[in-house]
């Protein structure tokens, strides 16, 4: 290759990546960084007064029940809005894909709906389904259990985290949904003929045919599920009930943000923020172990 | 006998399937059908049950979220940080896509693992430390006499969604830009064309259903965004959905129901509108991404 060829081949490159990695490199690696330097840091924000604290603020963490709680309320939304929502979506691709189904295409185009309203259309949404008194779910319900004693599906404080789990499973059901019934149509017919022929029934064929060959599929979603619903948790939190009633919704980054923001302690905030980040990878690498198992080809 | 035994078994599937597949459905149509026939309503019609129909087609609610409740304005703001991210999203990632794709250099390894890393880093983390530096910068700013920047400014806002959209974007556009034959590139070096002219005059059309793609994931994704909006900007300019929220918390002291179904059909209809007219496009792109943050 000639000098001059070479040289316009580097400029070629550089002029194209360069943009792309300045961007990612300031408002991406920069800030990532930053949350691990800051967590180190007592730091009351506007004030100039950051003071290195080592592991201080983690400390602190380990003692803090509020933390704690967000703790539990964040896991305990992450498995139940997993689980059902895996279970549901596998199940309803699975008959939507093997059954002849009259208006399957109606059924898809619905489905997904969820999927593109903004966070906020949603929490509006359930808020007017969730209303004590004028309510849509209230309203259904009391033609049963009369309206003397409404129940408070944001106000209670047993039930709200419940009220939350539904709501995230409303919107994430389409999207896997679509996504399973894609990967489903890849599963030769062949196999489910010959099953058909052996006597298989349906629920069989499900577990030994579907599940087995679209595994892969199924273990990568399961680990980005995770992943975004510790993220969509604390969205559909803050502005559904904003952390209440009394802390009872309170999740990991509805706290970390109270603390930044509200609080003004920035470097505690950032200490929750890290913890969070370790906890999701480990979360997800947890998940990846235990779902592997041998690829099947066909 | 038998047969007729097994026959009725499998109707009976058959219509237990089709109820539970019209219940959700019904549970996905009846709520968002709801806020549309609410948006009409008259704001004394919320009081008793939610199921009765508008009296009239009481169409001042949406003059009154328009003027009153800046939707308007929100709706421009948003209007502009949506356009100029594509845009910057656009220019950005498919010239970096390509090349990542297509060309071995120095350091590309490093930034192919870097950018496959960012899939991980969510916004919501790092929202706190963005805010902060754009606070440093127009402190510093206006240490040296000018006005501040970067907070408040849509402009700050779109170059920021573009770059956390990084990542996602170039995963999917290399994806299909590996797929493709060398042999056009090397077709037309023969004919004499340069690196650039062949990236856009060959390369960027055969992208092009995977750039609709692209475009639509963002589209949804920019429009619907509130967390960095709502930290960025602080004071009157914001987007619709962070005007939304604020309407939900008037709504909750003042009780103008039919501005907030009114504000949340404004949100709504253009992602609704998009979404009926491309709807195919987006189910199928679903299984080239198989990801979302």
């Amino acid at each position: 290759m000639s000098v001059k060829k070479s040289k316009a081949r580097s400029v070629f490159i550089g002029v194209c990546v360069i943009p792309a990695v300045v961007l990612f490199v300031i408002f991406m690696l920069v800030p990532t960084f930053n949350v691990f330097k800051m967590s180190m840091y007592k730091w009351g924000g506007f004030s100039n007064s950051k003071t290195f604290v080592g592991l201080e603020n983690f400390k602190t963490l380990m003692a803090d029940s509020n933390f704690f709680r967000s703790f539990q309320n964040t896991v305990l939304l992450v498995v139940c809005v997993t689980v059902v929502t895996m279970a549901l979506s596998l199940i309803f691709a699975a008959i939507i894909s093997r059954e002849k189904i009259k208006g399957e295409n109606f059924f898809r185009i619905i489905f997904y709906i969820p999927n593109i309203l903004s966070v906020v259309v949603i929490s509006a949404i359930f808020s007017a389904i969730y209303d004590p008194t004028s309510g849509l779910l209230n309203s259904i319900l009391g033609i049963f259990r009369g309206s003397d004693n409404p129940i408070l599906w944001l106000g209670d404080q047993k039930i709200v985290i419940y009220s939350l789990v539904i709501a995230m499973i409303w919107q994430a059901i389409g999207y896997y949904m679509v996504m399973y019934m894609a990967s489903m149509a890849s599963v030769p017919e062949s196999l489910y003929e010959s099953a058909d022929m052996e006597g298989a029934g349906k629920i069989q064929q499900f577990f030994s045919i579907t599940l087995p060959l679209i595994w892969t599929n199924i273990r990568t979603t399961l680990t980005f599920f995770i992943i975004s619903s510790i993220n969509l948790s604390f969205q559909f939190v803050k502005v559904l009930t904003s952390g209440g009633p009394d802390g009872s919704t309170e999740v990991f980054l509805s706290y970390m943000y109270k603390q930044a923001y509200t609080n003004s302690s920035y470097g505690y905030g950032m200490a929750i923020g890290v913890v969070v980040f370790l906890f999701s990878f480990a979360l997800s690498a947890l998940v990846n172990f235990v779902t592997k198992r041998e690829p099947l080809e066909f | 006998m038998k047969k007729k035994k097994e026959l009725s078994l499998n109707t009976l599937y058959r219509i237990f399937i089709y109820v539970v597949l019209i219940t959700l459905a019904i549970s996905i149509i009846v709520p968002v059908g709801w806020v549309f026939v609410a948006s009409i309503k008259e704001n004394s019609e919320f009081y008793g049950s939610p199921w009765t129909m508008p009296k009239g087609f009481y169409f001042q609610n949406f003059i009154d979220a328009f003027e009153k409740a800046n939707m308007g304005a929100y709706f421009m703001n948003s209007v502009i940080v949506t356009a100029l991210a594509l845009v910057i999203l656009l220019v950005v990632a498919l010239p970096a896509a390509y090349v990542l794709a297509r060309y071995r250099f120095w350091g590309s390894k490093l930034i192919n693992t870097l950018f496959m890393g960012g899939l991980f880093i969510n916004v919501n983390y790092i929202v706190v430390p963005i805010f902060l530096m754009f606070v440093d910068a127009d402190t510093l700013i206006r240490k040296i006499g000018g006005d501040g920047f970067f907070l408040n400014n849509l402009f700050v806002v779109a170059l920021v969604y573009a770059a956390t959209a990084l990542p996602f974007t170039i995963y999917l556009l290399s994806g299909f830009f590996v797929t493709i034959p060398r042999d056009y590139e090397e077709a037309a070096y023969v004919d004499g064309s340069g690196y650039f002219r062949t990236m856009i005059k060959i390369m960027m059309p055969m992208a092009m259903p995977s750039i609709i793609t692209v475009i639509l994931f963002n589209f949804l994704s920019f429009w619907n965004e509130y967390v960095i909006s709502m930290t960025l900007l602080t004071k009157d300019a914001k987007t619709l959905p962070v005007g939304l929220m604020n309407l939900m918390q008037a709504q909750r002291a003042a009780a103008n129901y039919g501005q907030l179904y009114a504000g949340l059909v404004i949100v709504m209809l253009p992602t609704l509108i998009l979404y009926i007219m491309v709807q195919k496009k987006l189910t199928q792109g679903m299984s080239l991404g198989g990801l979302k943050g």
